[in-house]
This record gives structure tokens, sequence and C-alpha cells, in this order.
């Protein structure tokens, strides 16, 4: 079949058949590729692992962000109260940021769990298939002529190898996942730490640089709103109420 | 005939379906050349739908090579640009 049918499983034959030059003897071969196939198993176990790390490393930084969101809640109020509108215009603006950040991250904590999962069941499969080579082996060895034997070793390691590259791909490409995510996850830790401000006056005009750039990332609709709903908690002793108006736009 | 879906294992298919799914998978070459991202995505999903409503999966310790091996069910397009014209998903 033409198309995308050849292609993956040229590649596999070929890496099969380097593993299979390596003995003449198909009773080396045989053990060979089952210790081969054992290692490689090894390799899957690491390769789960490291999901598993990334999803733990995932979760961990949704609840730090879940602790921010509320942080920036309360230093929003906290600067409000003592009349300074644009620190907490600031605190929310990275109120904003750290909840989108938080939606993506549970996103991608959930692809990770189906990811987790299907190379899981994955595992399980190859794991079937190794037993089955290693019972066949020994069939092999036992009953067949070298010619033989060759012939039906190929069957079953190309069946072997074919899940095993199969498996190999779905690694890669959770590995490639990771990768993406991990990058993003270091931007989240530098947005933490810029977040992280425990003395709301240190923060002076709020003209830094990073303050510059959160404004510009942020949409002002969502801020104006909830800093008028603030405004309006607070404002039941206070006058503040022209900022009221503004909450209606929802972002 | 054997398919795998990457990842997800292999099925038994009547040897008749392999006609339908030639065409469709040259139907999905040409979309893909055609940079039709929608078409494409149609056409895919009736390829998964034809493995998963006639193919009965293969038992885990049958060892067997598939005459067909599909890319992953979340394919992107981009990738598929890779598998359906170029090197493939595992270039060597």
């Amino acid at each position: 079949m033409p198309g995308l049918a050849g292609r993956m499983s040229t590649v596999v034959k070929a890496k099969i058949s380097r593993m299979l030059d390596r003995t003449e003897d198909p009773g080396e071969t045989l053990d060979y590729g089952y210790q081969k196939q054992t290692e490689l198993l090894q390799n899957v176990k690491k390769g789960i692992a490291d999901v598993v790390t990334s999803k733990k490393r995932l979760q961990m930084q949704s609840t730090k962000l879940e602790q921010q969101v509320v942080k920036l809640d309360t230093q929003a109020r906290q600067a409000l109260a003592q009349g300074r509108e644009d620190l907490a215009r600031t605190a929310l603006e990275r109120k904003t940021l750290a909840q989108t950040e938080l939606q993506s991250l549970d996103t991608q904590i959930k692809e990770l769990e189906n990811q987790q999962e299907q190379l899981t069941a994955n595992e399980q499969r190859l794991r079937q298939k190794i037993e089955q080579f290693r019972t066949k082996k020994e069939v092999i060895k036992a009953q067949y002529s070298a010619a033989e034997a060759q012939v039906r070793i190929s069957e079953a390691a190309n069946g072997v190898g074919e899940e095993m590259a199969d498996l190999g791909l779905a690694m890669q490409r959770a590995e490639d996942k990771t990768e993406t995510m991990r990058a993003r996850a270091s931007a989240v830790e530098e947005l933490e730490q810029a977040g992280a401000f425990d003395d709301i006056t240190a923060l002076g005009s709020g003209g830094d640089d990073i303050d510059r750039q959160l404004s510009e990332l942020t949409s002002g609709a969502q801020v104006d709103d909830e800093l008028a709903k603030i405004k309006a908690e607070l404002g039941s002793g206070g006058g503040e109420s022209p900022a009221l108006e503004q909450g209606e736009e929802k972002a | 005939m054997i398919v795998r879906i990457a990842g997800e294992g292999q099925f038994k298919l009547p040897d008749e379906d392999a006609d339908r799914l030639n065409e469709l998978d040259n139907r999905a070459v040409s979309a893909v050349e055609q940079g039709d991202e929608t078409g494409f995505k149609e056409l895919w999903s009736q390829m998964l739908e034809l493995v998963s409503s006639d193919g009965n999966a293969l038992p885990d310790d049958e060892l067997i090579e598939s005459d067909v091996i599909l890319p992953p069910r979340d394919i992107t397009f981009d990738e598929a640009r890779g598998e359906f014209t170029g090197d493939g998903l595992i270039p060597d």
C-alpha cells in the first residue's frame, strides 16, 4: 500500500535487520534480540517516569499559581483600601495573567494524564509481546533448522519491532510535548517571581519594565471590571462610585 | 489485512477494506498537498472510523507485522504534511 503505509514500516524493518545482522547463529540472534527488547523496555519505563515527573511539576505550579491568584486579589483589595488605585491595578493585571496561565496549565496537565495512560497501555502491550517472543524463541531454537529458524525469527522480531517502534514514536511525541511545557513552565516561574511583591509599598509608582509589559499584555477591560467590583465592596463607606459604571464589559 | 493505528495497537480488517482505505489515503495525500486542512481532517476521521468499525483488535500476544500503519489519531495538520507527503513521522 502506497503513501503512509510504507514509510514507518520501512524504518522499522531497517532497524530490525540491523539488529538481526549482528550474529550468524539464529540461536544467538534470538537471545540478542530478546536482550535488546528487554533493554528497550527499561527505556520505556524511564520515559513514562519522565512524563509523570513533568505532570507533577505542572501540578505543583498550578497549586502555586492558585495561591498567587488569591494573594494578588488580597493585595489589590489592600491597595485600594489605602487609596492606591495604581497598585491595585497592577495587582489585578497580574492576577488576570495568572488566571490565564492557570487555565492553560490545567489543560496541559490533562493532556499529560492522557498521554501517561496511553503510554502505560502501550508498555503493557509491548511487555506481552516480548514475553511471547521469549516463549517463541525457545520453540524456534529447539525445533527448526537454521534456515527455517531465520525466517521465523524475522517474523517474530518484526512483530515485536513494530510494536517497539510504535511505542518509540509515542514516547517521542510525549517528550516533544513535555519539552514545550517545560519551556512554558520556566516562563510561568518568572511570572510568579514577578508577582511576588510582599511589600506592596516597595513597588512605588509601579512603573518598572515588567509592569509596563504586563499592562500591555493584559486586557484592561477585565481589570477595570474587577477594580470596580472591589471598589463597590469597599466603597459602601467611601464615595468612589463613578468607577462602578465601567464594570459592564466583561473580557 | 492488519492495520496499526500508531499508539493504539493493531486491528484485523477484512481484505475488501484495503481498496477503500487506499482510496481514502490517496485523497488524504492530495488534500494535504493542496493545503486543505478541513478536507484532510474529514478524510482522516473516515479512515479511523473504517478501522474501528470493521476491525477487530489483535490479541497482545500476536507477533505479526502490520500491512498498513496509520499515524497517531491526534495527528496535526503539520505532522500530516510530513507523513502524507514528505519524510514520514520517523525520519531515520
